[in-house]
């Protein structure tokens, strides 16, 4: 296995051009070191780029978004308060993702594009209306992220390109976002359900919403009539009963050793109303 | 009468100091299996057969042999022939022979000069497999039709007629059973399942070995029984068992898994195959769950009599085990033996039989078989008293064994504390607390029978007069200090004068392993009488030294003195002052004691578990655990409160998360931690002990083993908690979310 | 396949050691370094037993290279200890027995030491749910908590 630390992102792009064989990309490592362990992905050619400038920076834009860089971990995430403050809910979900040990090194952008389609990051991501900027031998893109993965294991990232920052927009007035997952302990365990929720609120009303469930399809679901079901209602109870078929119709999980269809439906169903009423909560300043 | 105050009846027994091997421990310094390096090692990698049940045509081995640092490669074809009975399960076990028998048995191995060569050569090594039809579950085992596992493997137990797969019957029971069942005023019946769980040691097996071709060797290895392990080695390897040496390393966790060999056969015979080089091979987490000794999965039957106001009249139980693809490897008849060893009933019936499926070689789990059973009888149990409206502790109270009464396994009990467990459990603070919406409390049983067996024990007076013990029980759970305590309080000395150490093989006369929670109890029996041999050597110096009778000199408190005025006037002669004299009168002194010991104690415990069921997800959270259990005599509590925590939570684990899950194609698909979930520390409160001690009298200190019984009632304590907390009963475990949600959809629709 | 030359300091000592870039910082620790205190439970992230500090940062480090160790100043649990005097975690530990087999105990420490060193006062809840990713299957967690808390307290008392 060739090892490389580019300093720049032109230089990764290079090296990513002409290796032969498996190429990686480094941040973290805590799903490439795992992969190389057990043997399910042997890199030929593995590319750290955690030496880059800027991928270690979190960078509140003028607009008041966010730029955040591709190796910025879960821990520092969690330590910003300002960040904390305007995208709870892409923070916590970030910060369910493994032990302690774990999140001293994991990333963003490693989460979203190692495409496990129960990642606990990528929901609240998507429910922010998140986006990435993706650099390759073509020039440089803005990609939603909801679009980065295509299915298990594999996005539509072509070979070659790079993840070289995750954006949020402005969080704005009257805004709050939540992530809840179903596992069976209380820590250590992947996803069996994730849900997402970010919404805006005017007076009592959700005026904007946008609702992303992770683990029950083959990819992160961005779902829009689960959002419909909440725009324009204070979430009263027929509103959640509304929400919570639409997220249920919306997902397509499977049986595996972790959870069964059934089982896997019902609880999108109850994680979609709690997640709402702490998103709820959340955009009218009550919940900490 | 219960443990709240420091026993005043001896010195240090009953104390509290610090282990001998903490400071090791907490710096980093211990070395377990994997922690030892010797000039000119070499490293082992395993090639494991993807397949569950496959006929192996051809090994091709020569890419792996053509890389530079390789330096062997062996196959079955290494080991010799003609092993019969265990001896040949264990060699098959170690390197499959025409067929590989589970997804993960071994098929080959290679050594080369670095960990990554010998896996990048084990990739080389080319398998050609023909698939054979596989068969994992103990009830599709046992069908008429079940694909065959290996034919000709049951033993004479088992009838004509019976289906393939079943290789031992077994049956016994006392007492009229129609007539029990006829005098219930409630007779009920229920099913019960378990699956798989293993041990979960978070260190995987390691060893380094070295084996010349004179049949000489050495293996350091983390192990529970070095002298089991020496013996199944020369065995499987065709060398005498005196020309092994085996070291324990210190053990990272065992609980019965490391009691036999999986891959340390391999090892040694990589290292004849290279010239005689020490090989090191340590097994990945994956291969440790895929290819050690995980439990047996179990399918039950349990029929059982009660009067009106609790009285258990007649019981029936019937168990199916699977063990893997070995004869002999569940423990089905622990299991049977212990299902009803809580309870006085008249009228007894057990029937089992062990069952083969294409799965690895179970191995003894702490209490092996006593879990299971303990779940579908006291499951029952519990059903049965809130059917009739009964208390469930004043049930097992009523019908609890006592000294005198006959077992339902058959023995009659001699002096036992199951009586006074039950008695500190109903008085217990825990049993007061509140319960809210969503939350139950679930009580139960547990027994393990405790085991004596071959011991011996070496024990040498330093020149100081501070003594050293040589014990053969590798320490799992603190026994060095209880054995110091024991040593130190029999001698009349400080406990920091004593130092115990585990021994390698060539040392002592055999040991079993730390097994059967025999350290504390056989080892400790065999040091107090190697110290009163050693004793009585002493008093003899010292009586020679005043010219005086040896009868007229006692020891005590540390030292030699006359027994009486009588006697003579002489001053205490101390164990440092006969120690520094005893090269010139008389020589070395030590004492030593072999035995296969005798006078073992069951243990009685008895669990209170307190949960609360999220009914929307079906997700069960543990609010209060009360472990209330007979330890004889706690020669250092804090250990068995050790004890008492350690199996309570691997009981929970067991009963709520962890199970072996298997693909259509016989392949384990859980094989590492992320998906095979044992507790940790978030799961989990405060494990409250209680720590009841009747004194065994067949040890000299009153010790009972107490390392297994804690696993044991946690299994049914927590389904019938959840049964509590829900209303719904349910009869297999594991309790995981999906199948309590869905007995909790199933009750609400009626 | 070439090795590469990494310089590092490991708890407080400058050290050099040839890894090959597949080979994870645990291995260089216990192979290269002889500093077997960290422990390989798992090889996944699962188990914590091989947990040490980077810069500072607690981690796991069978899921670090080698090679991204270049420049880091590394704590092990040979590390903790000042010399003959122990830190107050290790001599609670033995105080309360919380170790039984002691293979997770070095991981544990590390992570305890991690924790306290960034929240003086932890609740019981805060220090189980730091340690979720420090497994043991021994002593069902009670004493560690225990000896945890009490090590904060004393820790509190003497500043």
């Amino acid at each position: 296995m060739h090892y490389h630390k580019p300093q720049t992102f032109e230089d990764a792009i290079k090296i990513a051009a002409t290796a032969q064989g498996v190429t990686r990309f480094l941040a973290g490592g805590t799903d490439v070191l795992v992969q190389l362990r057990a043997g399910t992905v042997t890199p030929d050619t593995l590319i750290d780029l955690k030496l880059i400038p800027g991928v270690r920076d979190i960078v509140r834009n003028a607009d008041g978004g966010w730029t955040i860089g591709i190796a910025v971990s879960g821990a520092e995430l969690g330590r910003h308060a300002a960040l904390v403050a305007d995208w709870r809910g892409v923070v916590e979900g970030m910060n369910l993702v493994g032990s302690t040990q774990v999140q001293g090194r994991a990333t963003l952008a490693g989460n979203l594009c190692n495409g496990s389609p129960a990642a606990d990051s990528v929901p609240g991501l998507v429910a922010a209306g998140a986006t990435v900027s993706v650099v390759g031998p073509n020039g440089t893109r803005q990609m939603a992220v909801e679009d980065i993965p295509a299915s298990p294991g594999r996005t539509h990232l072509q070979p070659g390109e790079i993840v070289s920052a995750i954006h949020l927009p402005p969080r704005g007035a009257h805004g709050g976002d939540a992530y809840l997952r179903f596992i069976p302990r209380t820590e250590m365990d992947i996803a069996v359900v994730g849900c997402a929720i970010s919404l805006t609120l005017e007076g009592d009303k959700i005026a904007t919403a946008r609702v992303a469930l992770g683990a029950v399809a083959p990819k992160v679901i961005l779902v829009a009539e689960a959002a419909a079901a909440l725009i324009g209602t204070t979430l009263d109870d027929s509103a959640l009963s509304a929400l919570q078929a639409a997220a249920t119709a919306a997902a397509q999980p499977i049986t595996d050793r972790r959870g069964t269809v059934e089982f896997r439906k019902d609880v999108t169903a109850v994680l979609a109303a709690r997640t709402a009423r702490i998103a709820y909560a959340r955009a009218k300043g009550e919940a900490k | 009468m219960a443990k709240d105050e420091r026993s005043t009846e001896f010195r240090l027994i009953g104390t509290r100091p610090n282990r001998p091997d903490g400071l090791d421990k907490v710096t980093g310094r211990a070395r377990y299996g994997a922690d030892m390096t010797l000039p000119g090692m070499l490293f082992a990698a395993v090639v494991r057969s993807p397949h569950a049940h496959a006929r192996i045509l051809k090994i091709d081995a020569s890419a792996a042999l053509a890389l530079d640092g390789v330096k062997a490669v062996v196959t079955r074809a290494d080991f010799p022939t003609g092993l019969t009975g265990e001896d040949w399960n264990l060699q098959e076990n170690s390197m499959a022979g025409d067929v590989a028998l589970y997804d993960g048995h071994a098929v080959a191995a290679v050594a080369a000069t670095s960990r990554l060569l010998a896996e990048d050569a084990a990739k080389l090594i080319k398998v050609d497999y023909e698939v054979l039809p596989h068969v994992i579950d103990v009830d599709d085992a046992i069908r008429p039709d079940a694909p065959v596992v290996r034919v000709g493997a049951a033993d004479h137990s088992v009838p004509a007629g019976s289906p393939p797969n079943v290789v031992k019957c077994i049956d016994f029971g006392h007492g009229d059973i129609e007539a029990g069942f006829a005098a219930a005023d409630l007779v009920r019946e229920q099913s019960y399942k378990t699956e798989a769980t293993h041990q979960g040691y978070i260190e995987p097996h390691a060893c380094v070995a070295q084996l010349g071709a004179d049949g000489k060797g050495e293996m350091w290895v983390c192990t529970q029984g070095q002298w089991y392990i020496r013996r199944m080695c020369a065995a499987v390897l065709g060398i005498d068992a005196s020309g092994l040496r085996v070291t324990p390393s210190e053990i990272g966790g065992g609980f019965g898994g490391k009691t036999i060999i999986f891959m340390e056969p391999l090892a040694l015979a990589l290292s004849r195959k290279a010239g005689g080089r020490p090989v090191k091979l340590v097994m990945s987490r994956s291969d440790v769950l895929r290819a050690t000794g995980p439990t047996a999965s179990a399918s039950m039957d349990v029929k059982l009599g009660m009067t009106k106001d609790g009285k258990l009249t007649a019981a029936k139980v019937n168990f199916r085990m699977q063990g893997g693809a070995f004869l002999g490897a569940s423990p089905v008849g622990e299991a049977l033996s212990c299902a009803l060893a809580c309870y006085d009933i008249p009228a007894v019936q057990h029937d089992g039989v062990e069952v083969l499926a294409n799965r690895p070689k179970a191995a003894a789990y702490r209490a092996p078989g006593s879990p299971m059973a303990a779940f579908a009888v006291e499951s029952l149990l519990d059903e049965m008293c809130h059917e009739l409206g009964l208390d469930p502790l004043d049930v097992r109270l009523k019908n609890a064994v006592r000294e005198g009464v006959k077992a339902s396994y058959g023995p009659t009990y001699a002096k036992i504390g199951l009586v006074e467990v039950l008695e500190a459990t109903k008085a217990h603070p825990n049993l007061l607390a509140k319960l809210g919406p969503n939350q139950g409390r679930g009580i139960a049983s547990g027994f393990w029978f405790n085991h004596g067996g071959e011991t011996s024990v070496s024990l040498a007076i330093g020149e100081d007069g501070t003594v050293t013990v040589s014990a053969g029980t590798p320490d799992v759970g603190g026994s060095r200090a209880s054995l110091a305590l024991m040593v130190a309080e029999t001698l009349g000395i400080e406990y920091e004068a004593v130092r115990v150490n585990i021994v390698e093989t060539g040392a002592l006369g055999v040991n079993e392993p730390s097994h059967g929670s025999r350290a504390t109890f056989a080892t400790g029996k065999a040091a107090v009488e190697a110290a009163r041999q050693a004793i009585g050597e002493m008093c003899r110096r010292a009586a020679k030294e005043w010219g005086i009778e040896e009868e007229a000199v006692v020891w005590k408190d540390g030292a030699a003195m006359p027994a009486g005025p009588n006697a003579g006037q002489f001053p205490p002669m101390t164990i440092a002052e006969i120690g520094a004299k005893m090269g010139g009168n008389g020589g070395p002194i030590s004492g030593h004691h072999e035995t296969n010991a005798e006078g073992v104690g069951a243990s009685f415990g008895a669990h209170v578990v307190d949960v609360e069921v999220d009914p929307e997800t079906g997700r069960t959270t543990i609010l209060r655990y009360l472990v209330v259990q007979d330890a004889g005599r706690a020669i250092h509590p804090a250990y068995v409160e050790g004890q008492y925590q350690g199996g309570a939570v691997q009981g929970i684990g067991w009963a709520l998360n962890e199970e072996y899950v298997y693909g259509a194609n016989g392949r384990l698909q859980n094989a590492v931690f992320l998906d095979y979930r044992i507790p940790v520390a978030s799961d989990l409160p405060m494990i409250d002990t209680v720590i009841v001690e009747v004194p065994n009298p067949g040890h000299p200190y009153g010790v009972r083993g107490v390392g297994e019984t804690g696993i044991t009632p946690p299994l049914p304590a927590i389904a019938n908690a959840v049964a509590m907390a829900t209303g719904a009963r349910i009869r297999s475990l594991p309790l995981s979310p999906p199948k309590v949600l869905a007995a909790i959809k199933a009750k609400g629709r009626g | 396949m070439s090795k590469i030359h990494v310089s590092a300091v490991v708890n407080g000592d400058p050290v050099d050691f040839l890894a090959d870039p597949r080979e994870s910082l645990l291995d260089c620790l216990r192979d290269q370094l002889g500093l077997t205190g960290s422990k390989e439970g798992c090889g996944t992230g699962d188990c914590g037993a091989c947990s040490v500090t980077v810069d500072g940062v607690l981690v796991c480090s069978c899921l670090v290279l080698g090679v991204e160790a270049e420049g880091k100043a590394i704590g092990t649990v040979e590390g903790i200890s000042d010399g003959g005097t122990l830190h107050p975690l290790q001599r609670k530990f033995i105080e309360h027995a919380a170790l039984q087999c002691g293979f997770c105990t070095p991981g544990i420490l590390v992570a305890a030491k991690a924790l306290l060193d960034q929240n003086a006062s932890p609740t019981e809840t805060e220090v189980r749910y730091w340690l979720a990713g420090n497994l043991c299957r021994c002593t069902g967690y009670d004493k560690i908590v225990r000896a945890v808390m009490d090590a904060a307290s004393e820790m509190r008392e003497a500043v």
